[in-house]
């Protein structure tokens, strides 16, 4: 089953360069939503030959994640996306072209950081702890280089995406309920910052964080 | 089972709220819900924890420490919340609605952090409380609220991811024992702890300190920290700085725990000393000169969360001088921000420069404020002088005297920085024709309840309370 792991890994850090590539708001959902997918298919591919063990836990989590990560939230960014009346990223920090170069620098990074970090109990695939590492980077590259909210937020959710691969070398530690807490936390967060969105862009007419420094000494 | 009610009772309370449109009616189910969870927090002083240590929900003696303050707090904001909420405050647009259902789940997530003993579960708490309390920030719709609302949101947020991630990095630390299944709660891993992999469990001390740590204030992760706690309302910000940053503040003891009981933890400690004085520094150039004086309790609060890590850092006598120290600083605090919001209500303004004569405006109000300005100064005889004494003392006997003189000097900074600032506002005559405002029962007596906390800490500690301390700081290895 590693082949479909593999596989899916391989998508995920594709669809997090494309993220990076692209400055249309709405192909960044879209690209968030499809490793949204990738991603919920993930616990199934690593998990399935053992089902008879962990069936319940992991295909609900796989449903769980399924619906939070390429349903909801997606449909959430989209509703921003459309109440704010944005289209693009303004001027990023840091220019498209180079923030690529930067994003493939740090997935070439992380495949060298997990030849250091080395898992004290093998990982089910040999590509989940660079990916994981790439992930987290790169979703750290875009909240900082980024400066539409709607992005930032995908960059968190890249961030958290990694963070979920991680967790999958622990299926056994954590239990099933705490899970589905922390996919509940995910959502509920991306909620709460979607209508802090709507508000931003009702008083300010632009979702532009870099604008919203007039608290200050 | 009171565990389950005292997480439970609070945020189906919010749901219940949420239905009443009527201001009254959801004050009273606030203050029902305060002194029920006190009470309920009360009555688990005199049981034993029995129950079995992989439990979903249980509580040791730090927890109940920490869950006792912010209980106490809960209760002391909503007396507060009364007249704040009825006597209509400065500002006419806000909605009262949300209000209380948004405490009760922040009190709900803030008491699952304490009352857990699985790391996950922990984290899965204080990103809720992070969730319950952003729409709190936001409560006046204002630009500025919004602003910060924002900062608070997407910083936290993702900090907290960092701490996740170090929470699954222990996970994965502790994995090379042979799979126990266990799952990630305190005591497994303090169990597995020798055995762990090192460069896993310091990379997950690392990132439980960053994450939690941005939460928790320390800088320089701090920045979000003085424009929520100076946006929000002021009974908000009371809770934000006495109890969230606690809470904070015991999820990275749950780290440190983890490693101490690894014997490998001297890195640690040092890590814990450089982000403490690190913050105590940032906030003494923040405090002097100070333009705003809710920014200034905000910076105060960065310095007091500085003052406890080192506390921690240093080990020994000074665990128990920095766990006495959460306790004194959350008195003081939300004492410090009631008063703010009386002086916000009189004046209409956070301007240092612009309020003046608040002694001879908010009699009160003003003698309160200059008595809980004196005690988070650490003036004798109230309690945090003797918290940052024995943190004082542990830092001149420890290997590196000098660290003590250091930490002397930034407190003697923070005191006269803030006195430049708060004293002009005391004194002086009022301007304008008003020269006595009303200042209502319970928007004085709260802070009065705060201040005669600090007091009989500094005048003696109640033996339960002393006892308890000293366990939870043998915990950190004090």
């Amino acid at each position: 089953m590693t082949g479909y792991a593999d596989f899916l890994l391989l998508l995920v850090a594709a669809l997090s360069l494309a993220i990076v590539a692209t400055s249309r708001l709405a192909s960044c959902v879209r690209a968030s939503a499809m490793q949204g997918v990738a991603l919920s298919l993930l616990p199934l591919a690593l998990w399935g030959g053992a089902l008879d063990r962990h069936l319940v836990p992991v295909v609900l989590m796989s449903l769980g994640a399924l619906s939070v990560k390429a349903v909801v939230i997606p449909i959430l960014l989209s509703r921003a996306i459309r109440e704010a009346n944005v289209r693009r990223e303004v001027e990023p920090f840091i220019s498209l072209h180079f923030s690529v170069l930067v994003a493939a620098a740090l997935v070439g990074f992380s495949f060298w950081l997990a030849t250091v970090l080395v898992l004290p109990r093998p990982a089910p695939s040999t590509l989940l702890v660079p990916v994981a590492f790439a992930t987290l980077l790169v979703g750290f590259l875009v909240l900082v280089s980024r400066r539409q909210a709607v992005t930032q937020v995908v960059g968190y959710l890249m961030l958290e995406n990694g963070v979920f691969i991680f967790g999958q070398t622990l299926v056994d530690e954590i239990p099933f309920a705490v899970e589905l807490g922390i996919l509940l936390d995910l959502l509920v967060g991306v909620f709460v910052m979607g209508i802090a969105i709507y508000h931003i862009s009702r008083e300010f007419d632009h979702i532009d964080t870099e604008q919203l420094s007039a608290l200050k000494d | 089972m009171a565990l389950a009610f005292l997480v439970v009772a609070p945020a189906v309370l919010g749901l219940v709220a949420l239905a009443f449109r009527n201001v009254r009616i959801g004050l009273a189910i606030l203050l029902g819900a305060a002194a029920a969870h006190l009470l309920t927090v009360a009555s688990l002083w005199t049981g034993a924890a029995t129950s079995d240590p992989d439990a979903l929900l249980r509580i040791d003696v730090t927890g109940l420490i920490f869950l006792s303050v912010t209980s106490l707090l809960f209760l002391a904001a909503s007396l507060y919340t009364v007249p704040y909420l009825l006597q209509g405050t400065h500002d006419t647009q806000a909605a009262p609605r949300r209000f209380v259902p948004c405490l009760l789940w922040f009190l709900s997530a803030m008491t699952l952090v304490t009352a857990t003993q699985n790391l996950a579960l922990m984290w899965a708490a204080v990103e809720g409380t992070t969730l319950a309390s952003a729409p709190l920030v936001y409560f006046y719709k204002r630009r500025g609220a919004l602003e910060a609302t924002w900062k608070y949101l997407l910083l936290c947020s993702v900090g907290i991811a960092l701490a996740l991630l170090g929470t699954f990095f222990l996970g994965i630390a502790a994995s090379g024992n042979a799979g126990n299944g266990a799952g990630l709660t305190l005591s497994t891993m303090m169990h597995a702890a020798p055995s762990m992999s090192r460069p896993w469990l310091k990379a997950a001390f690392v990132l439980a300190l960053v994450g939690y740590g941005t939460k928790m204030g320390l800088a320089p992760l701090h920045t979000w920290l003085p424009d929520t706690h100076s946006q929000a309302p002021s009974p908000v910000s009371a809770l934000l700085s006495g109890a969230l940053l606690n809470c904070a503040f015991l999820a990275i003891l749950r780290f440190y725990q983890v490693c101490v009981a690894s014997g490998d933890f001297a890195f640690a400690q040092t890590l814990l000393v450089l982000l403490g004085f690190v913050s105590m520094g940032v906030a003494c150039a923040f405090l002097i000169g100070q333009g705003d004086y809710k920014r200034l309790f905000a910076y105060s609060s960065i310095e007091n969360m500085g003052i406890m890590a080192i506390g921690v850092g240093l080990g020994g006598a000074a665990s128990y001088g920095a766990l006495l120290h959460a306790v004194n600083h959350s008195l003081c605090k939300a004492g410090l921000f009631f008063l703010a919001g009386n002086v916000l209500r009189a004046f209409g303004t956070t301007s240092t420069r612009e309020v003046r004569g608040v002694l001879q405006r908010l009699p009160v109000t003003g003698v309160l404020l200059t008595a809980l300005f004196l005690a988070i100064g650490g003036v004798p005889p109230f309690g945090p002088f003797w918290s940052e004494f024995l943190i004082f003392q542990a830092a001149i006997n420890g290997s590196h005297p000098w660290l003590g003189l250091l930490f002397i000097a930034l407190l003697a900074v923070a005191f006269l920085g803030m006195a430049g600032v708060l004293f002009p506002m005391l004194q002086g005559t009022p301007a304008g024709q008003e020269t006595r405002s009303r200042e209502p029962a319970l928007s004085v007596l709260t802070p009065l309840a705060m201040a005669c906390g600090a007091l009989v800490l500094g005048i003696f500690i109640p033996p339960f309370l002393s006892e308890a301390l000293a366990r939870a700081a043998s915990a950190l290895g004090g």
